[in-house]
């Protein structure tokens, strides 16, 4: 039994094959650990340690180190309102404390109704239509507090079960060609492109 | 007046709305660069490339065709693309990997070609949910074209491109972090020398790392020639540039424009640009280059926009990311934000950034907000000291990556433009604007 679902699982070996060394698949495989659970659970991490080659302490210290994973449960809505300087110019920390009065939970806190996560993130590149509000990730360009209260009740209601999937789905697309082929090949037909081309060149030359 | 009549290079399809298909890709010449390159041989394409004198977009503005020079020969080695854009106010890649993923897929194959790497990545930070979607979907298709994987358009040429999400790190940015995080880790810089991933990068195998609009201008340069792109913009600061523009403008956005030939009041007041400062108010400061750059007050709107120009005079061009604050902005709480910034990313490896941060973001913070002390306006500038001495431009380094030492720039700018702005902070007890 993995711990991984049997298609994430499949999804998983898929990612660490895309790697020539197998520990490179450790920040993906945390981003599906996440799609499956919400957060990454200890388990998880065991797996995801067997699946790159490292120690469950090793996944935990390289997971703990980026923003986006969570190592506890959060809501089904993580949102995100950013502060810093474009958007701090256009009223962002006024937004987020709007957003902790409108959720009922504090900066960093979870809604009691377990719906929503609030965070105060760093910049996030959008700074045109500032102040910035992601809700899992997807940028929902909601910049005042009536729109705010708009996009929480579209929320609530399931109005943007599309536009906003679910927590984890950073790779909501596959990936569906590849290459996987021997080193050793690949170096034997630079090789002879190589001596190709230097042959036309000395033809060229004369 | 400003001097629009340049190409748009990197963003010419961003009108259609479906820019980031594969069929608006190719009825606009979409993979013609590609198939002229593989005509050429690589050295003649990087011979292109170093003819454009294009100045890397990333935000240290290094010759892309140098670093492509300096790439160690070895068996195996590696392209990776540095689309981890998060310096503070730089949205330009946002808008590249959304609107035309093909364009950066062709350029990374033609770099690639260039560099003979049959092994390239493009390392996206995690939050461009959307912009993951489309560049997987654009290398998809891509494969599909015969684009990409073997024998690519009938030649010999073969290459595989892996996408490659971050997790929320901005200090993966750095080249030598970003590695790090290709390689599983904890996106922690890398000691120096060398100085270059194109020594001993991924995997400890020679490696270039390019930003992602560096990349998007490949296609361009290959079907119209170095020479073309060198005969845009001035001096040094070849081509055209995207420039992200934010705050209080009445249009925010990105602008694709020719270097050195427009000013910072160009892009601030031009109607097809900024359009000017929100009522019309007048300019406190602006940040020139993203929040490591020092400040520049109104008296240097004039300067155009060019890496040596920004430079003489005591700033940089950097991420091409322009911030603008108006007169009803607090100084203090803006640079505070700069700060509080510098202090959630620090990796925490190298103790003056790792404790200076948090040192100059709690005094930032009582300035801000109640409790400041006279002596905090000198303390900072002394605790700046400590982390880039002499407080110079460019800053001394004390730390293995620049993060700290970039800390300095904004204080000391706020400081010597608005002191009194911060003893006026002291008096009130706090924020004297709210």
């Amino acid at each position: 039994m993995t711990h991984f679902r049997t298609d994430l699982r499949q999804r998983a070996e898929e990612l660490v094959s895309l790697y020539p060394r197998r520990r490179s698949a450790m920040l993906p495989l945390l981003h599906l650990a996440q799609e499956q659970d919400g957060y990454v659970t200890d388990e998880a991490m065991a797996e995801i340690a067997e699946l790159t080659g490292t120690t469950p302490a090793e996944v935990r210290g390289t997971a703990a180190f980026y923003d986006m994973f969570h190592l506890e449960p959060v809501g089904k809505y993580v949102v995100g309102v950013c502060t810093n300087i474009a958007c701090l110019l256009a009223g962002g920390e006024e937004l987020l404390a709007h957003a902790s009065a409108t959720l009922g939970c504090s900066v960093g806190g979870t809604s009691p109704d377990g719906l929503f996560t609030l965070e105060e993130t760093e910049c996030l590149a959008d700074c045109n239509i500032a102040p910035v509000v992601q809700v899992n990730h997807r940028y929902v360009r909601t910049t005042t507090p009536d729109l705010f209260d708009a996009l929480v009740d579209d929320l609530r209601n399931g109005r943007l079960d599309h536009d906003v999937p679910p927590h984890g789905t950073l790779i909501r697309i596959r990936r569906s060609g590849g290459l996987r082929v021997d080193r050793e090949e690949l170096a034997g037909e630079r090789a002879e492109a190589r001596a190709a081309r230097e042959a036309r060149a000395a033809t060229e030359a004369k | 007046m400003a001097s629009l009549d340049a190409p748009k290079i990197v963003s010419s399809r961003a009108k259609f709305a479906d820019s980031h298909t594969l069929s608006r890709y190719l009825e606009t010449g979409g993979y013609e660069g590609l198939r002229k390159a593989l005509t050429m041989f690589p050295e003649q394409v990087a011979a292109e490339v170093d003819a454009a004198s294009l100045l890397g977009r990333g935000g240290a503005g290094f010759p892309a065709g140098r670093k492509w020079s300096m790439l160690r020969k070895s068996p195996v080695s590696y392209l990776v693309v540095n689309g981890d854009e998060s310096e503070p106010a730089t949205f330009k890649d946002h808008y590249l990997v959304e609107r035309d993923p093909h364009q950066l897929v062709e350029g990374v194959i033609i770099a690639a070609y260039a560099l003979q790497v049959t092994q390239a990545f493009i390392y996206l930070r995690g939050e461009f949910a959307l912009g993951l979607e489309r560049v997987q979907q654009a290398i998809n298709e891509a494969y599909e074209h015969g684009a990409l994987g073997r024998k690519i358009f009938g030649s010999s040429f073969s290459l595989d491109l892996v996408v490659h999400p971050g997790a929320g790190a901005y200090i993966c940015g750095e080249e030598t972090a970003l590695i790090e995080a290709l390689e599983g880790k904890r996106g922690f810089p890398r000691i120096k020398p060398p100085f270059f991933p194109a020594v001993t990068g991924l995997y400890g195998e020679p490696t270039v790392v390019n930003n992602v609009e560096t990349m998007s201008n490949m296609p361009w340069i290959v079907l119209n020639g170095g020479a073309a792109f060198a005969a845009l913009g001035a001096g040094r600061s070849a081509g055209t540039r995207l420039f992200a523009l934010s705050g209080r403008v009445r249009n925010p956005g990105v602008f694709e424009i020719e270097m050195v030939k427009n000013t910072f009041r160009d892009l601030i007041y031009d109607p097809q640009l900024g359009g000017g400062v929100i009522d019309d108010r007048a300019i406190k400061a602006i940040i020139p280059g993203g929040v490591s750059a020092p400040w520049f007050g109104p008296e240097l709107l004039d300067v155009p926009l060019g890496q040596d120009e920004v430079a003489e005079k005591g700033s940089m061009l950097g991420s091409g990311s322009i911030v603008v604050m108006d007169e009803t902005t607090c100084v203090v709480r803006a640079t505070w934000r700069i700060i509080k910034f510098f202090s959630r990313e620090s990796c925490g490896q190298c103790t003056p950034c790792r404790e200076g941060s948090g040192w100059l973001e709690r005094i930032l913070y009582r300035l801000e907000h109640g409790g400041g002390r006279v002596e905090d306006v000198d303390l900072l500038l002394d605790l700046c000291d400590n982390i880039a001495p002499g407080l110079t431009w460019p800053p001394q380094q004390t730390t293995i990556c620049v993060l700290g030492p970039s800390m300095p720039s904004s204080i000391n700018a706020a400081i010597s433009m608005f002191r009194d702005d911060f003893y006026a902070h002291v008096q009130h007890g706090g924020c004297p604007h709210d």
